[in-house]
């Protein structure tokens, strides 16, 4: 990409891995990521959609490439964000696939590299890595949204393990999945954001059942989750017990960074100039044009401050609570985006299957899901700019 | 490869840049100007000088500071804070971006001269109410070794007072770029009272007689020459630009903070609290484009007008939203002149004139981007 600062260094880094992709990158890999029915999720029940999906998968897996940034001990490939940078820029060059996308990668990886015991890194990272578990989310409620805070599910003390009976739901693949981070109520006396856990859960514990919610989109990767008695072994918290928060709020940051990324796949997908080159009328469209050119402009932007937020952050500055910018900007451009692409398709987007449809439905979720763009702002105001709350 | 965070000798440098002229030409020092009707103010470019930021951009073999594109961004950012008026942008930028690329001996004296503040510079580009800089009719006619120039420039940045002004001219071979004493004969200034209140000119070349040494590279090849220079400019100004929001939104915060309506703080309704968020983002977008242009311009400037044109464009943008939401979350204060505010918008305003307005750099980013 030459309009972020690309930079000249770290040549021998560049011909490594230029080679390694030529050997190691199967031809079928090499479809600039298409659609979100090319994404690898991995995990137990995952049927791979060819061979070389599965092959791409495993020859990143043993490079550590799937999470190169990783320590290598824990199934990653130890690079700094420069060579992260490097490996990244040279697999869009051939239009690699991303070997494998998860919940695990995303959110839980961080979160357990930051707050799990040795062993519990141990344990979960490198299964992670190999794309062997798929995890999903278990934070919201039907009474605990936004107010997050307000989660009931609850889990009562057992000694050596706990029982938990509850609810939760938009739990996102939780049908697919093998295990889920929740967060449960731990200590009912405690205020609010002081009585809740970081737990994870075997989705095959006796008493947890899931039931799917179809989208908008018509697809139906949303479910319901309920908890019914089920055992959970304290060894299977994460962080300090009743402090929950804590992991919770620094795995979220996480996702907002990803979900701003357009890293969930619905950002994938054909450049806006390109789309509008292509068609009948985006080149002659006044209004479609002047459109796209502002949201060209601000999508390099955000470009831009991604790379910026990178670089502090390997400084050791984190991101913190500037994240929900990046969630806020980066979600509201990528609904942008797919408006101006129906536009530019005109009918030919309107029929359901493989058109921009599904992209620019999914997209709506993009400023709910993860926080609404109203909490986000809120966030803003009150942490950053230090307004009244 | 360099990153897109300030490094420590940036960071020392706007602590120093915020100190100087917080102290010699904050916005009062505008505000001064503007009531006596001056519109430069030499003894401050000494101090500049002083300190090494005249030569920001000029080769240490011409005793310049040589300090690059990235610090020059980081002083005309605070200016941006403060409205300080110098001949920065011009002179600093533009006209020592230009001059070293060339290695003779006239350049490089030059070049010394702007170093310690003893010469500056304006650009003459314009012809029409837009900036359109490769639409010239300004003709240049050669006579013996030497051209007579005819016609217009307009809305000319520091072309009262600047010493020497570089003019795009159009001859029988091309674009011909011109370097000549803005006393020169037959070249008149008309001074036009701006709402920034700084100095600009329409200038009228009538018969200006030039000797061919005052050709800079080429003839033809004037447009080129003139490329790097435009682009710092563009770029120092939306660092310029960036600062100037800044300090508008930081205005505005503070009083959301301090004023109350209905007993209570007005930053505590969520219609204020969510609009200012949302500029923060904005400004937070704008800053980074600022960066990134910056550290292309030092490290790779032949592949910077996408760069550059996204930090144009955003910065334009992100000022006058700024300052429109400024003015509109002060209530009645935000409308009077006493206040600093309006003294932001009216920079804001020319400022998103002033070489490339959003538009125009829109449009060279959805041509680069390939629509
Ligand atoms: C596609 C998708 C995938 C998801 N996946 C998961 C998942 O895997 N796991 C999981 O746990 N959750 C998931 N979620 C849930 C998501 O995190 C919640 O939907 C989200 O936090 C909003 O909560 P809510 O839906 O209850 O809306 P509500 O909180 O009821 O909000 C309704 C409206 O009120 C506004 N609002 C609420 N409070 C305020 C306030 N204080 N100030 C101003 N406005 C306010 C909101 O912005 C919104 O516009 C997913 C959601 C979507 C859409």
């Amino acid at each position: 990409m030459g309009e972020v600062n690309a930079g000249r260094d770290h040549a021998e880094f560049r011909r490594e891995v230029r080679e390694w992709l030529e050997t190691n990158c199967p031809p079928e890999m090499r479809d600039g990521a298409a659609g979100e029915s090319s994404i690898c999720w991995g995990g137990t029940t995952w049927v791979f959609t060819c061979d070389e999906q599965k092959i791409w998968l495993d020859r990143c897996a043993a490079r550590g490439f799937t999470v190169p940034t990783w320590p290598k001990a824990y199934g990653g490939a130890g690079l700094s964000r420069d060579e992260d940078k490097i490996l990244k820029q040279e697999m869009q060059a051939i239009g690699a696939r991303s070997p494998l996308d998860s919940f695990g990668i995303w959110m839980l990886g961080p979160a357990l590299l930051k707050f799990g015991t040795e062993e519990q890194k141990l344990h979960y990272l490198p299964p992670i890595a190999r794309g062997e578990i798929r995890w999903c989310q278990g934070y919201s409620e039907p009474g605990a949204g936004s107010d997050l805070a307000g989660v009931q599910t609850h889990a009562a003390d057992q000694g050596e393990t706990w029982l938990v009976n509850g609810q939760k739901i938009w739990t996102s693949y939780a049908d697919r999945a093998d295990w889920i981070f929740a967060l449960l109520r731990t200590n009912r006396d405690a205020k609010k954001h002081l009585g809740i856990s970081f737990v994870l859960m075997d989705m095959r514990s006796p008493g947890i059942t899931t039931r799917p919610i179809q989208l908008i989109s018509g697809a139906s990767p949303f479910c319901e989750t309920f908890f019914e008695n089920v055992e959970v072994p304290k060894t299977q918290v994460v962080g300090t017990i009743d402090r929950g928060w804590d992991v919770a709020k620094y795995l979220l940051t996480h996702e907002r960074e990803m979900i701003s990324n357009g890293g969930n796949a619905m950002g994938s997908g054909r450049a806006l100039g390109a789309v509008l080159t292509e068609s009948e009328t985006g080149q002659s469209d006044p209004v479609l044009r002047g459109d796209a050119m502002r949201a060209e402009v601000d999508s390099l932007a955000m470009a831009m401050t991604l790379e910026r937020y990178k670089d502090q952050a390997e400084g050791g500055q984190g991101v913190g609570d500037a994240s929900a910018m990046l969630k806020y900007m980066g979600t509201e451009l990528n609904k942008t985006r797919l408006e101006l692409i129906m536009a530019t398709d005109g009918a030919d987007a309107l029929t359901w299957g493989d058109t921009p449809a599904s992209s620019w439905l999914r997209t709506k979720a993009n400023s709910i899901e993860g926080g609404t763009s109203e909490v986000m702002l809120s966030i803003i105001s009150r942490r950053i700019l230090n307004l009244p709350g | 490869m360099a990153k897109l965070i300030q490094t420590e000798e940036e960071t020392l440098l706007s602590e120093a840049a915020h100190g100087f002229l917080s102290k010699s030409a904050p916005v009062s020092r505008l505000r001064e100007m503007r009531d006596s009707g001056e519109h430069s103010d030499p003894a401050l470019w000494q101090e500049m000088a002083a300190a090494g930021w005249a030569g920001v951009l000029v080769p240490e073999a011409a005793e310049g500071s040589d300090m690059g594109h990235a610090a020059a961004h980081v002083l005309a950012r605070e200016m941006g804070r403060n409205l300080t008026v110098s001949p920065f942008l011009s002179t600093a930028v533009m006209a020592a971006t230009l001059l070293r690329q060339f290695s003779d001996d006239s350049a490089t004296s030059k070049l010394k001269q702007i170093a310690v503040g003893g010469l500056t510079y304006a650009l003459a580009l314009d012809e029409t109410a837009k900036f359109s800089p490769d639409q010239v009719e300004l003709t240049a006619q050669s006579r013996g070794n030497g051209y007579v120039l005819n016609g217009k420039k307009r809305f000319v940045v520091d072309g009262c007072d600047a010493d020497r002004i570089l003019v795009l001219a159009k001859s029988d071979a091309g674009l011909c770029l011109f370097d000549l004493a803005n006393k020169a004969q037959g070249l008149t200034q008309n001074a036009l009272k701006m709402i920034d209140s700084r100095d600009a000119a329409d200038l009228i070349f009538d018969d200006v007689e030039v000797s061919g040494e005052a050709l800079l590279g080429d003839p033809g090849a004037g447009f080129d020459v003139l490329k790097p220079a435009l682009e710092a400019g563009q770029a120092a100004l939306a660092a310029e630009t960036t600062g100037l929001a800044e300090a508008a939104f930081s205005l505005t915060t503070d009083y959301l903070k301090e004023r109350k309506q209905f007993g209570i703080t007005i930053g505590s309704f969520q219609a204020l609290q969510h609009r200012a968020a949302h500029l923060w983002c904005e400004i937070e977008l704008t800053h980074s484009a600022v960066l990134n242009a910056g550290r292309i311009l030092d490290e790779t400037p032949d592949q910077a007008t996408l760069a550059v044109s996204v930090a144009k464009a955003r910065a334009t943008d992100t000022a006058q939203k700024s300052v429109q939401e400024g003015v509109q979350m002060h209530g009645g204060i935000g409308m009077t002149d006493e206040f600093d505010m309006g003294f932001y918008m009216k920079r804001a305003r020319v400022a998103a004139e002033w070489l490339g307005d959003y538009g125009y750099h829109a449009g060279l980013v959805a041509q680069l981007r390939g629509f």
